[in-house]
């Protein structure tokens, strides 16, 4: 099912836990759907004086596939200046994995979602001008997260529901 | 660190016992006729067929042979149980009761027929997965032609109190399917105290070959066949019959029959280890089903802050073999109906783990898997956000 470099990537993944004081964080998914991501960035320079993304963390809850996402996307990322960073897409994270199944190219959007929307957070918090493909990307985030939200509504209602019979 | 290859995924198919095989072997290449044919090739299959057909019916306790009928899996059984009964007694009714823990194939065929405008209620479920039998005779209408509830369920193994659900529907005259896929030659089945008139059994769960299966059909049930060709299996079956598989199953129940009391105690014992080892060893771990009205063989766990794909993949590279009811581990990427039907939340759902033992599990791969699953779920709580 999943390849020799996705099968490393989730056995030994690169750049996994916490950065403390992190510069941006950026955390998307969602437990009840089975797969969250955190992803952490700490923003230097290099030489020419570009921000570059100097170092990248991540926690990740989920399967195999949204393991060796997180995984290789630390990997494409650290290092490059920020204009790189949020250039990196989907397509080319995949293509660094050597493919996944079909039915698990989902769960590896979450990756990229989650380095998109902790250079979000680093801009926002510094008053840093947002790319306008950033922002766009932010909206989609935030209104996915509030259909997810309706879906498992009656979920979240079920378990207030058992809590409350409990006590 | 040496790999140990150890399969504990016995609910999900079983190896075939090499004596099985050897009994099976005949069959497909010196005694290969049609169980049709009139000529000596053919009756020798025959002859085969029915003494399959009657150790099947001693195993059930069923008062005649032929209220056994082969078929190729224990889909295809329940689809002719449920579509089978429901076509044939729409003139009486069309609402059929089920729980909302059956098998896919059980749940599916009733989706289906509720689109041929069949009424189908679900009955709902403790959090072991037990089912409360008045709630099936307060869901007992007038027209309700068929209830049909798993033995013990496939998943978290929790064993149904068939024989109370059986005097029910005797009693309110309709008829009453038990899927016994897990269940039958595991634990001792008696369909006259069950009180069953449809029960399907299949053969690669107890140690058989792949494509044969059964369906336990009380004389005097009305049924339609799915399947319409030559007269096969008293009309009901129509399709060549596959003897050599069909005779692979009957030697795997006599065995599985003959060895029941000593090879459950051992189970119980193995299973039991299983439980305590890895509650005992692994923080936030939780036991899916029934503490003790469960099947010998299965356990079946949640843990929290880990998803079970990811369980799964790690232990298989230990060589380990399990299953999960995670929705990333499915084709529809929903997670376990099962688990969600015992009141579990979606993330217990999600970082659930089956591991089920069988005829060769031994002591030492209990032992092999309690040394490495603790390993695999620290490991991958240290990935998880959720940890601090």
């Amino acid at each position: 099912m999943y390849n020799k470099k996705v099968l490393q990537h989730f056995k030994s993944p690169h750049n996994f836990g916490k950065i403390k004081n992190p510069d941006g964080t950026g955390k998307v998914g969602n437990i009840i759907c089975g797969d969250v991501m955190w992803m952490y960035i700490k923003i230097g320079k290099n030489k020419k004086e570009e921000e570059i993304i100097k170092d990248i963390k991540f926690e990740t809850y989920g399967c195999v596939a949204a393991l060796a996402s997180s995984s290789i996307v630390t990997d494409l990322a650290k290092g490059k200046t920020i204009k790189q960073a949020i250039k990196i897409n989907q397509k080319q994270m995949v293509e660094s994995l050597g493919g996944l199944p079909p039915v698990k190219i989902h769960c590896s959007i979450l990756a990229v979602d989650a380095l998109l929307e902790a250079i979000y957070d680093y801009l926002i918090k510094n008053k840093k001008v947002i790319f306008e493909g950033l922002e766009k990307h932010h909206k989609r985030i935030e209104r996915e997260e509030k259909i997810i939200e309706e879906k498992y509504k009656e979920w979240t209602q079920v378990d207030e529901k058992i809590n409350d019979s409990k006590e | 660190m040496k790999i140990i290859k150890t399969y504990l995924d016995y609910a999900a198919t079983t190896p075939v016992d090499p004596r099985v095989l050897k009994a099976m072997l005949p069959y497909f290449t010196k005694k290969f006729g049609n169980s049709i044919s009139l000529h000596t090739f053919g009756q020798e299959a025959k002859k085969a067929l029915e003494k399959t057909r009657l150790i099947m019916a001693e195993a059930l306790n069923a008062k005649n042979k032929d209220e056994i009928i082969f078929t190729s899996s224990a889909t295809e059984s329940n689809n002719l149980a449920i579509k089978g009964i429901a076509f044939a007694n729409q003139n009486k009714g069309k609402h059929i009761i089920i729980s909302s823990i059956e098998h896919s194939c059980v749940l599916n065929s009733s989706q289906w027929l509720e689109k041929q405008g069949f009424k189908i209620t679900k009955i709902k479920v403790d959090k072991y997965g037990l089912i409360d039998p008045k709630e099936i005779e307060k869901a007992i209408r007038k027209d309700t032609i068929l209830v049909s509830i798993i033995h013990a369920n496939n998943e978290i193994g929790t064993i149904e109190p068939i024989e109370e659900i059986g005097k029910i529907c005797e009693k309110k005259k309709v008829y009453f399917h038990t899927d016994a896929v897990q269940s039958f030659a595991k634990i001792p089945i008696d369909i006259q105290k069950m009180k069953v008139d449809l029960l399907t059994a299949s053969s690669h769960k107890l140690y058989g070959p792949k494509g044969a299966a059964l369906l336990y059909i009380k004389k005097g049930t009305k049924i339609e066949p799915l399947i319409h060709g030559g007269g096969h299996e008293f009309g009901l079956r129509a399709s060549t019959v596959n003897v050599p598989a069909i005779v692979g199953f009957g030697k795997a129940v006599e065995i599985c029959e003959k060895e029941m009391k000593k090879e459950s105690k051992r189970q119980i014992k193995l299973r039991n280890k299983l439980i305590n080892g890895v509650l005992k060893k692994i923080p936030d771990s939780y036991l899916n089903g029934h503490p003790t009205k469960r099947l010998p063989n299965n356990t079946n766990f949640s843990f929290a802050y880990v998803e079970g794909e990811s369980i799964l993949m790690d232990l298989n590279s230990y060589g380990i073999a399990s299953s999960t009811g995670s929705a990333c581990s499915s084709e529809e990427l929903e997670p376990s109906h099962v688990l969600l039907a015992c009141g579990s939340r979606l993330e217990q759902a999600h970082g659930s783990l089956r591991l089920t033992i069988g005829r060769w599990t031994k002591e030492k791969d209990i032992n092999y898997l309690l040394k490495i699953l603790p390993k695999t779920i620290k490991k991958l709580r240290e990935l998880s956000p959720y940890v601090q």
